[in-house]
């Protein structure tokens, strides 16, 4: 659709104009790939599997694996669970709804240091939670100690919650008001309850904001790291922690650029099971 | 409207009176555990802010009492002003600032080209494109961190905000893109192509009459290029050294600072979060929850 004087430039105008991104992000991404490639799998002597095999012998690098795929299979169910529930809640349009939406999004600009920060005031020894059940005459509870894993997860999966759920509230908000509403409508005239309405009707037709949010929140979490070293520092390791420990602190980035290429390795295995499975699964259910 | 759940058309036409008040019962008893549900999700999502709030504005002494009072009794700026008296604070808070306008500057001169070629043009190549550019957007972070720092190190940008910039312009980017693409797309061909017939060339036409009506769009999508760049540490923090952003200053200096520096933190790295969401309200389900597909 090259409307404007073809004879002009050398070049096609849209080459032109997304010429500079394509140069931008190629540099920026793929020299950055080879040369992690080259830090995790070469050395002195040419190619080694030394750092990865130093990688896998660390203590802590299983439990951050643990942690970090139990913290998705955990998370994300209960986050879209409570995202779809509350914007059902607001498509009911209840009093102050415009208020309520507005505190609701309020983590979406929140970083996840900001959150981690903001739950360590409630969950550490002398915090507000401890406080809140010594009012009540109750004993404190150290939930953020190493001797105590469970609490320690539930922390960081109850901050994670809460900074997180307004990036998949806005996309099924916005997913929502999509669905045109005589469908709806129609169900109900025909006597459809809520449930079968929500599940017949609207469930179906969200699909893909769901499927979109599902796999962008995946691989967010996937990168959660700052909330748990706020709430817990190493006692509760994440794997992007464990690379952001040994850049820093070990300054090994061998073995970090080996952990990233791990991340990296799980969010791809993620987007693509994701894809495969929803798409599988859509021809008969979708209509 | 009538009520939500509607049973089958008959009952509705010969309804006796008590069934009709018997409905507006259930009616309002829906309305009441729906605002009940609404407050308790509120309180969820509103408390930890008024608590970080509170925490930051407490005075030192008042944090080390236990138990922690829940209402402002105590209240002191004496927390706060420490924390900004703290070594690397305010450079770090004008390197983020400083960040934050680079990515913002240099993603938009980079991807509002290329959201306009998105947004008018049908070319070859147009879904390969928006194909890398999803790609793109699922790449960890720390992917790219860790060996953009060796990078940054020969090519002499290691500890700069130029290599924090270039790092978040790279991960800005594919959203500014898709955005800014959603944005022209609203804008009527017509206009530009009356402005042609009226002699305005191809450029001059997207520059006096498009641009305008995309600003307000644009801006939005600038603003959270911004956030995104001011909310960013693992990157921030892998990358500089002595040229510390805010958030990876505070993230540095967590393991050995004492509580009340951590709150203060805190409650400065969530305040223009606050100002962020109160002035994007109105843009955020259409730009951010329709355009992020």
């Amino acid at each position: 659709m090259a409307r404007r004087r073809p004879g002009r430039s050398r070049l096609p105008a849209p080459l032109l104009l997304i010429g500079p991104s394509l140069v931008f992000m190629t540099v920026l991404f793929a020299w950055p790939m080879v040369v992690g490639v080259a830090q995790a799998f070469t050395g002195d002597q040419g190619a080694t599997l030394r750092y990865v095999q130093r990688m896998v012998d660390d203590a802590y690098f299983w439990p951050a694996m643990r942690n970090t795929l139990l913290l998705i299979v955990v998370l994300i169910p209960l986050q879209f669970a409570f995202a779809l529930a509350m914007a059902l809640m607001l498509r009911a349009r209840p009093r102050f709804h415009g208020v309520y939406f507005y505190i609701w999004v309020l983590p979406l600009a929140i970083s996840d240091l900001a959150a981690g920060l903001v739950w360590l005031s409630i969950f550490t020894d002398r915090g507000y939670l401890n406080s809140v059940l010594h009012m009540l005459g109750l004993q404190p509870y150290a939930w953020l100690s190493y001797q105590n894993p469970t609490s320690l997860f539930l922390t960081v999966l109850i901050a994670e919650l809460w900074r997180a759920t307004s990036l998949v509230l806005v996309i099924i908000v916005a997913g929502l008001q999509g669905i045109p509403k005589d469908y709806d409508e129609v169900a109900s005239v025909f006597g459809a309850t809520y449930w079968q309405r929500l599940r017949y009707v609207i469930l179906p037709q969200l699909r893909p904001s769901l499927q979109v949010a599902m796999i962008l929140r995946t691989i967010l979490a996937l990168q959660t790291f700052a909330v748990a070293q706020a709430l817990a520092g190493r006692n509760f390791p994440l794997l992007v922690g464990e690379t952001y420990y040994w850049y820093n602190f070990l300054q090994n980035p061998n073995v970090a650029a080996a952990i990233a290429l791990v991340v990296l390795a799980i969010s791809m295995v993620t987007a693509v099971g994701y894809l495969r499975l929803l798409r599988d699964r859509s021809p008969g259910a979708a209509r | 409207m009538t009520a939500t759940r509607v049973r089958p058309p008959q009952p509705q036409v010969t309804a006796p009176e008590g069934d009709t008040g018997r409905a507006r019962r259930a009616r309002r008893g829906r309305a009441i555990a729906l605002q009940v549900a609404c407050v308790a999700v509120t309180l969820f999502m509103g408390l930890p802010l008024y608590l970080i709030t509170l925490a930051g504005l407490s005075s030192r002494e008042s944090l080390n009492r236990f138990p922690l009072s829940l209402l402002p009794t105590d209240l002191s700026v004496e927390t706060m002003s420490v924390f900004l008296s703290s070594t690397g604070v305010v450079p770090g808070f004008l390197n983020s600032l400083q960040v934050g306008l680079y990515t913002l500057a240099l993603s938009l001169l980079i991807g509002v080209p290329a959201g306009y070629a998105l947004a008018r043009y049908a070319f070859a190549g147009r879904e390969p494109y928006q194909l890398f550019l999803l790609l793109t957007r699922a790449l960890p972070i720390v992917v790219l961190s860790v060996p953009l720092a060796k990078v940054f190190l020969t090519t002499g940008l290691y500890d700069t905000t130029y290599a924090v910039t270039l790092l978040h312009t790279a991960l800005a980017l594919p959203t500014t893109v898709l955005i800014t693409s959603a944005v022209f797309v609203a804008v009527p061909r017509d206009h530009e192509e009356a402005a042609m017939i009226f002699g305005a060339t191809g450029p001059q036409a997207v520059l006096r009459v498009v641009l305008p009506q995309a600003l307000p769009g644009i801006a939005a999508a600038a603003m959270f290029t911004f956030v995104m760049s001011w909310n960013e540490v693992l990157g921030a923090a892998i990358l500089t050294l002595n040229q510390r952003t805010l958030p990876a200053q505070v993230l540095a200096t967590l393991g050995d600072s004492p509580l009340a520096y951590r709150f203060a933190g805190g409650l400065a790295l969530v305040l223009p979060a606050v100002v962020f969401i109160a002035v994007m309200r109105r843009y955020l389900i259409n730009m951010w929850g329709t355009t992020l597909r």
